[in-house]
């Protein structure tokens, strides 16, 4: 089976304040970075199978100079090998996306590029403290489809009271005019150690009430399968099942995938491990020949199950009957389950409904036994 | 550390001999004063010391607090070079256990009254003050934490004096935490504290103050010795039940057991004689000796017996021998708990199981959880009802589910207890208010001491079982303290309160309760559960019913929303951990139709919203 290929660019001109994700605001360690990544490449030479899914993501990419971006792709296909028709995304901020950078990214033989669009109101992208304005979003897209990038997708945040349920559907519109491949809706979440998550404890930013939350995720499925979009996982859609994006399913599905870079999770065979945090440790790991890993974990069969149980009730492919066969009262609480219209049974499989997809974290739990 | 050669013959008379407790309103410093003691009389090597030494159990040391009496034998060579045996015999603090106090402090000559030279003379301070005049002891008090910025010795002084009617220039001032003036408390114990006024000669009365099981020699009996002496090889018998027992090793607390040829009027300390279990020994009872028996046991004795019922149900119902086994053994070293078979249609087969108080039960609860590695539910406690039924029958009831036919009851009756709550005065009209909401009738006021007061209420036992004193405590800010005696068994109008789930009436969660309070506390129960059951994916309608009249609802809407908007790499792991917790929290629920219940609601349907 194919693997995927992840690369964490752990930069970032200026950090959000609901992002989470490791990335630091400073380029004088681009270097360090660089070499480090390009150390950690070559312990895993001939380890995995060919990769036909290539992302890189951050971070912000699009941040790094072109001499680097090329030096790094470079590097990676002299190493390590990949299917001749290997998806490969790279994450780029509107900003970023010169005619130069455009033109750099298609030379280098990138297919798809996802775009941190965010919003295409002005006031939401300074609230989301987002460097760029609609007008760089609008030249950004039109500059890709320019250089015939042919799988485009964008990536929004939606779900937040300074926006609204209309100023949301607004911006949908706004990105389905670009007929965009794939689009990404992430309801905003307010993570610990985040300066949003700071101000909602703190009560400066009130988050929507549960119900809003609903009517604002059962409306962007509504609207954007309208348009001809599938919904194949809870914040993704794709333009048609071709553009349903190859490299992020391998998480869903157990399908082997390396990261690389600090912070970048990976998973092979029934082993997860995970990078360090940080480019100093990252590194000082990488000089002396040890994988800058952090923590590993084998899964039991049991934590298999588990996974498998709950990422698949996230997408549209839902889970094999099979796989919830062994649970003694698993008819009724499936019967119960399709009656409030949560679930759906086709061929075989348990496929949620959107009205599940809201509830996803709860369906795997309903499968577990109580006494 | 002082040596064996400076120590003149510790066992030479029982004028060198000093038995005595520290009593002390909780957090004053009780068992810090006492780690104290042990360290400077070199009992134990500073390398060895931990802190809350005497309190063995996990669940002490956790909670700070003292369940089980301990004894424990310090020697003591005074400044004038005379040496001493000092019995220092720790008890627990909770009314609960108030039995097992006195028969503690029955077995001392004087008491170390503890007060906290910050927070001053305490509710608990007074109860225990006058437990300890009750049992006419020598009273020393003592100031500890003086080395607090914040002590004010002057003030508590006065406190002392006024508030205790003791005379404060006796006070000893220390600091447990820094060790200071603990020599002074020492000197105190060997000057002021009686020796034992016991027989030396005559027949052997040894009082039974605590027993405790070891897996090897089976039940250790901790005694004080008024009259005659005991050594291995004595028949000994128990004056209770009249049985006889062979002594197989008598003997001292060090921190280890320390055998000796003889125990002597006097003295404390232990002996093993092959008693099995520690209900074959009763707390109070006289152990004398079979071929020369005490004319009569000592005074005092009580049976203890359980005032709240609770039941409970292993989590999985395959876990059932298991528990069984566990309360078997749990029992071993717990006289007090008794227990028999009961069955639930909603909970399965388990245990009614009768507690000296709410504390016992939540500490049996824990122990059995913990210690026994047990997955238990426990229903709401509640007393024991009597009923007289119009055929004439008298039946008598501790489990709601056994309730009998309505209209067979003639007339119905609830045990009453006499309390007697000790506060400052200035609480008098929140504690009155408290009263009378729990029923309470025939109050009397008793004035102690200036600004202090004594209230005392006839009020169902059903009433306080619950969390009266948590509540008493709340509304007194802590100064209030609580004490009761069973009195008799009064008519009430009683009915059976059945609470609902989904329309599916769950025995485990009915009460039997007082008609006039019924409505209130259906409505109690269902904003209970409603808090403690978590949300479904469908509604949860509970409600309250006396026979087929619903009195109370309450509903708990299902999720609307719940979902992680992200999972790429890493929220995978930190996602399948939270399931793996969901998984196991389930395991622990009780399912009632598709509604899962988790233990805790079990419990909290009756506890009130003070507290």
């Amino acid at each position: 089976m194919s693997s995927g290929l992840y690369i964490h660019v752990p930069f970032c001109r200026s950090k959000c304040p609901y992002c989470a994700f490791y990335s630091i605001p400073s380029p004088s360690l681009i270097p360090i970075w660089f070499d480090g990544l390009k150390k950690e490449v070559l312990l895993y030479k001939g380890q995995f199978d060919p990769f036909d899914s290539l992302y890189v993501g951050g971070g912000t990419p699009t941040f790094l100079d072109n001499r680097t971006l090329t030096g790094l792709i470079d590097h990676l296909f002299t190493h390590l090998d990949f299917a001749p028709d290997t998806e490969f995304t790279v994450e780029a901020n509107p900003c970023d996306l010169t005619d130069e950078k455009t033109e750099t990214l298609r030379g280098l033989g990138i297919n798809r590029i996802n775009v941190g669009v965010q919003s295409f109101d002005e006031h939401v992208l300074s609230f989301l403290g987002r460097r760029h304005g609609v007008r760089e979003v609008n030249g950004a897209l039109d500059r890709l489809r320019r250089f015939r990038f042919k799988n485009v997708g964008i990536d929004l945040i939606y779900g937040f009271r300074e926006q609204g349920l209309k100023g949301w559907l607004n911006t949908l519109d706004n990105a389905l005019s670009f007929q965009p491949e794939h689009i990404s809706c992430y309801q905003l979440t307010f993570e610990k150690k985040t300066v949003f998550g700071r101000l909602r404890d703190k009560g400066q930013i009130e988050p929507l009430m549960e119900s809003e939350e609903a009517a604002h995720f059962l409306a962007t499925s509504q609207h954007l399968e309208n348009k001809g979009y599938i919904h194949y996982e809870i914040s993704n859609f794709a333009k048609d099942d071709l553009c349903r994006s190859r490299h992020n399913q391998k998480y869903w599905r157990h399908i082997p995938y390396l990261g690389l870079g600090p912070s970048a999770h990976s998973f092979h065979g029934k082993k997860r491990w995970w990078n360090v945090r940080s480019i100093k440790k990252y590194c000082n790991a990488v000089e002396k020949g040890r994988p800058p890993v952090e923590g590993c974990e084998t899964l039991t069969d049991e934590q298999l199950w588990l996974e498998a149980l709950s990422l698949g009730l996230r997408t549209s492919s839902g889970i094999d009957l099979g796989t919830v066969n062994s649970i003694p009262q698993s008819k009724m609480v499936l019967s119960s389950l399709q009656t409030s219209g949560l679930v759906k049974v086709i061929d075989g499989k348990i496929i949620p409904t959107r009205e599940g997809f809201l509830v996803a974290d709860q369906l795997p739990v309903c499968f577990f036994e109580g006494v | 550390m002082k040596s064996e050669k400076q120590v003149q013959n510790p066992e030479s008379s029982m004028q060198n001999i000093r038995n005595f407790s520290i009593i002390a309103h909780i957090d004053h410093g009780k068992s810090t004063l006492a780690d104290r003691l042990i360290q400077v009389t070199g009992l134990v090597e500073d390398r060895d010391f931990r802190d809350q030494i005497l309190d063995n159990m996990e669940i002490e040391r956790e909670r700070g607090i003292t369940i089980k009496s301990q004894a424990i034998t310090l020697p003591y060579v005074n400044r004038k070079g005379q040496a001493f045996v000092l019995n220092l015999i720790d008890t627990p603090g909770h009314v609960d256990f108030s039995y097992e106090v006195s028969r503690a402090l029955a077995s001392c000559e004087g008491v170390l009254l503890l007060v906290d030279a910050v927070q001053g003379v305490e509710a608990q301070t007074l109860a225990n003050l006058y437990a300890a005049m009750e049992h006419d002891l020598e009273i020393i008090p003592v100031i500890n934490k003086i080395d607090l910025p914040s002590a004010d010795i002057d003030r508590v002084k006065e406190q002392i004096e006024v508030d205790l009617g003791l005379d404060s220039d006796l006070a000893i001032l220390c600091s447990a935490k820094e060790g200071t003036g603990i020599e002074d408390v020492l000197e105190a114990i060997t000057n002021q504290v009686p020796p034992p006024s016991s027989v030396a000669e005559g027949p052997l009365e040894a009082l039974i103050f605590d027993a405790h099981y070891d897996p090897f020699r089976g039940t250790i009996v901790s005694c004080r010795l008024f009259s005659g002496s005991v050594r291995s090889g004595d028949i000994i018998r128990l004056m209770y039940n009249g049985a006889t027992y062979k002594v197989e090793e008598v003997g001292v607390f060090r921190l280890e057991r320390e055998p000796k040829n003889r125990l002597s009027a006097g003295e404390v300390g232990y002996i093993i004689s092959g008693i099995k279990t520690v209900s074959d020994t009763r707390i109070g009872d006289t152990i004398t000796l079979d071929h020369d028996p005490a004319p009569a046991p000592l005074p005092g004795f009580k049976e203890v017996k359980p005032v709240v019922f609770a039941s409970v149900y292993p989590v999985a119902s395959d876990d059932y021998r298991s528990l069984v086994e566990a309360l078997d053994k749990y029992k071993l070293n717990d006289a007090a708990l008794i227990f028999q078979k009961d069955s639930s249609a909603a909970l399965g087969l388990g245990f009614r199981c009768g507690f000296l108080g709410l504390l016992h039960l939540e500490i049996v609860q824990e122990r059995l959880e913990r210690e026994f590695d047990q997955s238990i539910i426990m229903t709401s406690p509640t007393v024991q009802y009597r009923f007289t039924l119009t055929n004439g029958e008298e039946v008598t009831v501790d489990n709601p589910a056994y309730y009998p036919d309505p209209v067979t009851i003639e007339q119905a009756f609830e045990p009453y207890i006499r309390a007697s709550i000790l506060i400052p005065e200035r609480y008098m009209g929140a504690v009155m208010e408290l009263c009378l909401e729990r029923r309470g009738v025939n109050s009397q006021f008793n004035y102690p001491t200036p600004g202090r007061i004594e209230i005392l209420f006839d009020l169902p036992l059903a009433e306080v079982v619950y969390d009266f004193y948590d509540n008493l405590k709340t509304v007194t800010q802590g100064y209030g303290s609580f004490d009761y005696d069973l009195i008799d068994y009064r008519e009430s109008d009683l009915i059976k309160l059945d609470i609902l789930m989904n329309g599916e009436k769950v025995d485990a969660l009915a009460q039997i309760v007082h008609r006039e309070g019924a409505r209130p506390r259906a409505l109690l129960a269902c904003k209970r559960l409603k808090e403690e059951i978590p949300r479904h994916l469908f509604k949860i309608a509970i409600q309250g019913a006396i026979g087929g009249t619903i009195i109370a609802r309450s509903t708990i809407t299902p999720f609307r929303k719940d979902v992680t908007a992200k999972c790429y790499g890493g929220d995978i792991t930190r996602k399948r951990k939270l399931l793996e917790k969901q998984k196991k929290g389930k395991k622990r629920m009780k399912m009632v139709g598709s509604v899962s219940i988790p233990q805790s609601a079990f419990v909290a349907v009756l506890k009130s919203d003070i507290g």
